[in-house]
């Protein structure tokens, strides 16, 4: 049967809630899951990822150098765990899954599934391929195990337990290197919904023209209580920071509306809300290649039709 | 300090990629190849590196088959002294280049390596982290900004949360995301010069690496097409369409 090891990634207590999606893609292989929380003092992230329906069980593991997840330093303490019997370990496809989870698998000596979207078996999954204009299926060897990271976009949230699954604190005797520091993290402090959860998101593209216009975006995401997205030419333009990027090198989701509003739509962003359920696109550009996916699309100057929308919703 | 560079042969990313009808993977014959957007920028830096003499020599290195000779020479008109080819003929995956990458690195005794975040075809983003944990070294990944001194580098990290900085000790790997620099255009005389750089060519066996297992490749499909939507005329015509589905 098998044994699937989660990584809790979490931040300042909380559970990072593309855990409750990892879950739901452990749920469709079946057998034990179970949720390990590396931090300094994983208390409440350990209740959060206990309440999770389908977690059988959650390790908290407590120790100062697991602070602030540092792929080097949770990695020896994961391959310890996962030798102990474990048939898969899953991790997010968060930039912090991402980082961790190839090292934990080469020390494995496996290769890694990356951004897992189906699970068809014990071994046999989905993934996307060339900006995900492609999709493989690959049959992982079960030995030693199965190592891979799942496309958030691509599953469900796990709903709540009806009763919290146990937590048992452990302590691993494993050295941990000092090769590395963590310095600083400058957080984007945001009230919006997040992006990679929101179920709408509004986009802002090149057209805007401007860091100061991009508060039409804003205005109309707030009245819609959607999340704030961009496309790479806006982030590299310096109108938002880079974590608001939206595509094959920046983040991947899948809301149930998705407002493209000056993005002509290239290879790469699309790769980035091919699943999103309802896309609308604004273009002055009719030939814009993001009317080629747009479910509605509107041609016109962005400047006359943003306001206009945000004052009819 | 030398300083080690992978490059991967992809299709360009340009390129409107096709899926084989019988499932077998995507057409690539005549399709046009390019170094990995990704590894340009690896370039570039280890390139601007040497041009503030924090770096001596730069080796540009690729793990596959005798057409990748091409992205080696890229490579080597801007601005690589000289290549490793590790020659593979077959298709290999990231843990069996990691090996291969992480061997090169330790013949060679560099002290830094950059690869690219991700290739833009497999879109692993898997072999500077699998290099690190072989050789036991530091790691920066989705690298912005790097910042080498004194035997140690600080790098600015970009993370779903913001910017992360570390500071990791030498030798160490780093892998570039997009915002790290914008990569130079090669000039004709960098590509004539780079024509008489030496390439050396290695096998696998060479390198004492045995490929690990691989995943199976079953097949290899087209996602499922969107439905074709409407062009709706005014901003009314549109939050009707959207009220009537209940989105807004």
């Amino acid at each position: 049967m098998s044994k699937i090891l989660i990584i809790g990634q979490q931040a300042e207590g909380k559970l990072n809630s593309g855990i409750a999606k990892v879950v739901n893609a452990a749920k469709a292989i079946g057998g034990e899951i179970h949720v390990v929380v590396f931090a300094a003092d994983g208390s409440a992230a350990a209740a959060q990822a206990a309440a999770i329906d389908g977690v059988t069980k959650v390790i908290q593991i407590d120790r100062a150098e697991n602070d602030h997840g540092l792929a080097v330093i949770v990695e020896p303490q994961i391959v310890a765990l996962a030798k102990t019997g474990y048939s898969h370990v899953f991790a997010a496809g968060t930039t912090f899954g991402k980082d961790l989870l190839p090292r934990v698998a080469a020390k494995l000596g496996v290769q890694q599934v990356s951004d897992i979207m189906a699970v068809h078996g014990a071994t046999s999954f989905d993934r996307p391929i060339y900006a995900g204009n492609a999709i493989l299926t690959v049959e992982a060897p079960a030995e030693p195990c199965v190592v891979a990271t799942i496309r958030l976009a691509s599953f469900q949230a796990a709903g709540d337990a009806a009763a919290a699954a146990p937590i048992e604190k452990q302590t691993l005797d494993v050295t941990l290197p000092t090769h590395t520091r963590f310095v600083k993290l400058e957080a984007q402090k945001s009230e919006r919904p997040e992006l990679q959860s929101a179920t709408r998101v509004v986009s802002g593209g090149r057209a805007l023209a401007s860091s100061e216009n991009f508060s039409i975006i804003y205005s109309l995401a707030d009245k819609l209580k959607a999340g704030v997205g961009a496309s790479r030419a806006a982030v590299d333009s310096g109108y938002v920071p880079n974590d608001m990027q939206v595509g094959q090198t920046g983040k991947i989701i899948a809301p149930e509306l998705y407002f493209a509003i000056g993005i002509s739509g290239a290879i790469q962003h699309l790769a980035g809300i091919k699943d999103a359920r309802t896309i609308v696109a604004i273009n002055k550009d009719p030939e814009a290649p993001i009317f080629e996916v747009a479910d509605y699309g509107l041609v016109g100057d962005l400047f006359t039709l943003v306001p206009e929308l945000e004052s009819k919703v | 300090m030398k300083a080690l560079v992978s490059v991967k042969r992809v299709i360009d990313y340009n390129v409107r990629i096709q899926v084989k009808p019988d499932g077998s993977g995507v057409v690539t014959d005549g399709v046009k190849h390019s170094v990995n957007p990704f590894d340009e920028i690896a370039m570039e830096e280890a390139v601007r590196l040497k041009e503030k003499g924090k770096v001596t020599e730069i080796i540009a290195v690729t793990v596959g088959g005798a057409k990748c000779e091409e992205t080696l020479r890229t490579a080597l008109a801007f601005g690589a002294d000289r290549a490793v080819h590790v020659k593979v003929d077959e298709e290999i995956q990231s843990l069996t280049a990691a090996q291969a990458l992480a061997a090169v690195f330790k013949k060679e005794g560099t002290e830094i390596f950059f690869l690219g975040k991700q290739a833009i075809d497999d879109d692993a983003a898997q072999t500077g982290q699998m290099v690190a944990a072989l050789l036991d070294l530091p790691q920066a990944t989705f690298a912005s900004k790097v910042d080498i001194d004194g035997g140690k580098a600080t790098v600015t990290r970009e993370v779903d949360a913001g910017l992360e900085t570390l500071e990791i000790d030498l030798p160490a790997i780093i892998t570039t995301d997009l915002r790290l620099n914008e990569p130079r255009y090669l000039k004709l005389p960098d590509i004539m010069k780079a024509k008489k750089k030496p390439i050396e060519v290695v096998s696998l066996a060479d390198l004492g690496v045995t490929a690990a297992a691989a995943l199976k490749r079953v097949k290899v499909a087209t996602p499922p097409k969107r439905s074709k939507g409407v062009m709706v005329k005014t901003v009314d015509e549109l939050v009707t369409a959207l009220k009537g589905k209940g989105l807004i």
